[in-house]
């Protein structure tokens, strides 16, 4: 009889090329995703002589530094030569690589993590690596994905595997549909609350259960996203016909005969009933609100009902010390009540949370009402953006003060020119809240685009529950 | 790459868990050319307060440690984002060794390929570690990584376990893609099996060009 394997199993066990002495294998990379901040691995592969093995397998994407204004102006709308010229180097390295690239200009540009999905390149089965630790992202796909550093991409290039110890595994199983109110932001905010930063460190998670399963295709990708928040290799889910029907008809996706083909196989991948983890964690949907974050790591998060911790309540000498630390760069008291403090700002966008439903979800909140702080809205790919356009959702929010921007990273990680002022607190729905992740001194509490939307229109944390007076 | 062997030099104990590649190096200097030196990045932010200046609290600022090449920190060092950055930054610091509990994976693997060694210890024994690094006259450590020890300031030699190929590259200064091109014909046999499984991922099997 053969033993019930996982999904991991199976992706892992069809991508072994060779395996060394000491256990680790050579795996294979069905794609490699590039960014600008790829220009170390190609100075590697320069300064070394390498030859490319397979450049129809790499991808690239101008995401990082583009900026969010002024695209009609191209390259020349870049002011600073700095970030300009890490936009001129994903359009050099790709070119004389022969690596498409979905750049400036390009109406399907946008974030890595949105436009793989989008495309059709992200599929069941494939094990992607990608210049950028979300690469988790994927994962919703029910494909095995994780991030690497520039060394490794330049080995991926040149080698097209990389050498990795067999994984641990972690199940973490949702037990039912989430209440109404509370998206999937919530819930991977909250399991990450649960299990911790370092909780999944050295393991692969694989979402499961019911709750999954209720989500859509992007809600899941939102999950998977911030995997490595918890310190995941990797995160993912078993695919289902949701999954199928999202990838078809996409411009990468096999087609015809081939379709059958891969379908066939796709379905061969969920995990098998009985299958074994190295970790199970079960999480009770019934339970979780809409989260917010209050300190400077995701698992530093308290549902919105709830107020800031007392540091004076932990007992763990390590955590209490990190809880002060991270009240004192948020300027928070203990015991604040979450929904009494005010924000500067609001950033919805980032591979998290700037796909098609996201946006529908703040424009459903925008709708009819007014921003009281600057709230900027990002979508994550040029399609997005028309998409939304011919919702009507960029009127909506125009209407209610929102500014309607072009696609890129902005303000998840700051580097295009889009950040916080010192000392300024952001709502924001990307997946860092780490200090000055979003401009040095900025103050970053992390949820759901529904929140930040709630949080536009009232000027300060707010559950949305109370807006909608769905929950 | 430089061989790492045996190395004696002032270890510095950075206390905080969770310590992210954000704060070794934050995002806005990964622009920077290598060439410019990224010394000067190292825990660029949490280092300074608000006006700019040194904080005195911070070990890395703390004269006992301006020569340090060892870093002995907390739990999860190195999560967060994959920048290769936070690696190079502790390089260009002349940081040549990590200890603590657990790392994050991207960024060991980032170690490893530019030949910072990372060590994992138990908790208590990094806590222990951090305490005497704070209470001696020389906060100095032997790491040897042949015998897989590392003899404290009081004497006393503790034990780790390092990965074999981690060792094996590390002492060797090799490269691992040279090793790893060793494996050119298992990895043509892959892909041409590859291509027959999986017929869909041929390049061009979309209709699109690759």
């Amino acid at each position: 009889m053969l033993r019930a394997r996982t999904i991991i199993d199976k992706i892992w066990d069809s991508h072994v090329v060779a395996r060394r002495d000491d256990g680790e294998c050579l795996l294979y990379i069905d794609r490699l995703l590039l960014q600008e901040n790829s220009f170390h691995a190609f100075d590697k592969i320069r300064r070394e002589q390498r030859a490319i093995r397979n450049p129809g397998q790499a991808f690239a994407f101008s995401d990082h530094y583009v900026p969010t204004v002024g695209r009609e102006k191209g390259l020349a709308g870049i002011a600073d030569p700095e970030i300009r010229n890490m936009v001129e180097l994903i359009e050099s390295d790709s070119r004389d690589n022969h690596i498409t690239l979905f750049g400036l200009g390009d109406v399907r540009q946008g974030i890595l993590h949105v436009v793989g999905p989008e495309q059709g390149i992200t599929q069941p089965g494939l094990v992607i690596a990608g210049a950028d630790s979300h690469t988790s992202t994927h994962g919703a796909l029910g494909a095995y994905a994780f991030g690497v550093g520039s060394s490794e991409v330049a080995h991926v290039l040149a080698v097209q595997g990389l050498w990795r110890p067999r994984p641990k595994t972690m199940r973490v199983l949702v037990d039912a549909a989430l209440p109404a109110g509370v998206t999937s932001k919530d819930l991977i905010l909250s399991i990450i609350g649960t299990i911790g930063a370092g909780g999944a460190v050295g393991h692969v998670i694989e979402y499961a259960g019911p709750g999954i399963a209720a989500l859509s295709v992007e809600q899941r990708m939102t999950v998977c996203n911030m995997s490595i928040e918890a310190g995941a290799r990797a995160g993912l889910m078993s695919p289902d016909e949701a999954v199928f029907d999202y990838v078809k008809g996409r411009p990468y996706a096999p087609k015809g005969a081939r379709w059958d083909a891969a379908l066939a196989y796709w379905r061969t991948l969920p995990s098998d009933p009985g299958a074994a983890y190295d970790r199970d964690v079960r999480i009770a949907a019934s339970r979780i609100a809409p989260m917010v974050t209050w300190g400077t790591n995701p698992e530093q998060v308290a549902p919105v009902t709830g107020a800031v911790p007392d540091p004076a309540a932990e007992r763990d000498p390590d955590r209490r010390a990190r809880m002060e630390r991270a009240l004192s760069y948020m300027a928070l008291d203990p015991g604040t009540e979450l929904r009494s403090i005010a924000v500067d700002r609001v950033f919805i966008g980032s591979c998290t949370n700037s796909r098609i439903e996201d946006l529908r979800i703040a424009a459903a909140i925008a709708k009819g009402r007014t921003a009281q702080v600057p709230t900027m809205v990002v979508p994550g790919s040029g399609l997005v953006r028309l998409q939304a356009e011919a919702e009507g959702l960029h009127e909506i929010f125009l209407a209610a003060g929102f500014e309607w921007r072009s696609p890129g990273c902005s303000m998840c990680v700051a580097i295009n020119g889009d950040t916080l002022a010192p000392g300024e607190r952001c709502a924001s729905t990307s997946n860092r809240n780490f200090e000055g992740r979003q401009g040095p001194g900025g103050r970053t509490h992390l949820m759901s685009p529904a929140m930040a939307a709630a949080a536009a229109v009232t000027g300060r944390i707010t559950d949305v529950r109370e807006l909608t007076g769905v929950g | 790459m430089d061989p790492f062997r045996t190395l004696t030099a002032t270890a510095v104990p950075l206390v905080m868990a969770n310590v992210n590649t954000d704060q070794i190096f934050p995002a806005r200097f990964i622009r920077k050319p290598r060439a410019v030196g990224y010394a000067q990045f190292t825990f660029h932010d949490v280092r300074r307060d608000d006006d700019g200046m040194l904080r005195a609290d911070f070990p890395l600022n703390d004269e006992r440690y301006h020569d340090a090449r060892i870093i002995v920190g907390g739990t999860n060092f190195g999560c967060g984002s994959s920048r290769e950055g936070a690696v190079y930054t502790l390089i260009d610091s002349g940081i040549r060794a990590l200890i603590a509990p657990s790392f994050g994976d991207i960024f060991a693997a980032n170690c490893l390929k530019n030949g910072v060694l990372t060590v994992t210890l138990p908790d208590d024994a990094v806590v222990d570690l951090r305490d005497q690094l704070r209470s001696v006259e020389r906060p100095v450590l032997t790491i040897d990584l042949e015998a897989e020890t590392i003899v404290r300031p009081d004497g006393a030699t503790l034990a780790f376990s390092a990965d074999p190929f981690q060792k094996h590259c590390l002492l060797n200064g090799l490269n691992e893609i040279d090793l790893s091109l060793e494996f050119a014909a298992e990895m043509s046999a892959f892909e041409a099996a590859y291509r027959g499984r999986f017929p869909w991922l041929a390049p061009d099997a979309s209709g699109r060009k690759g």
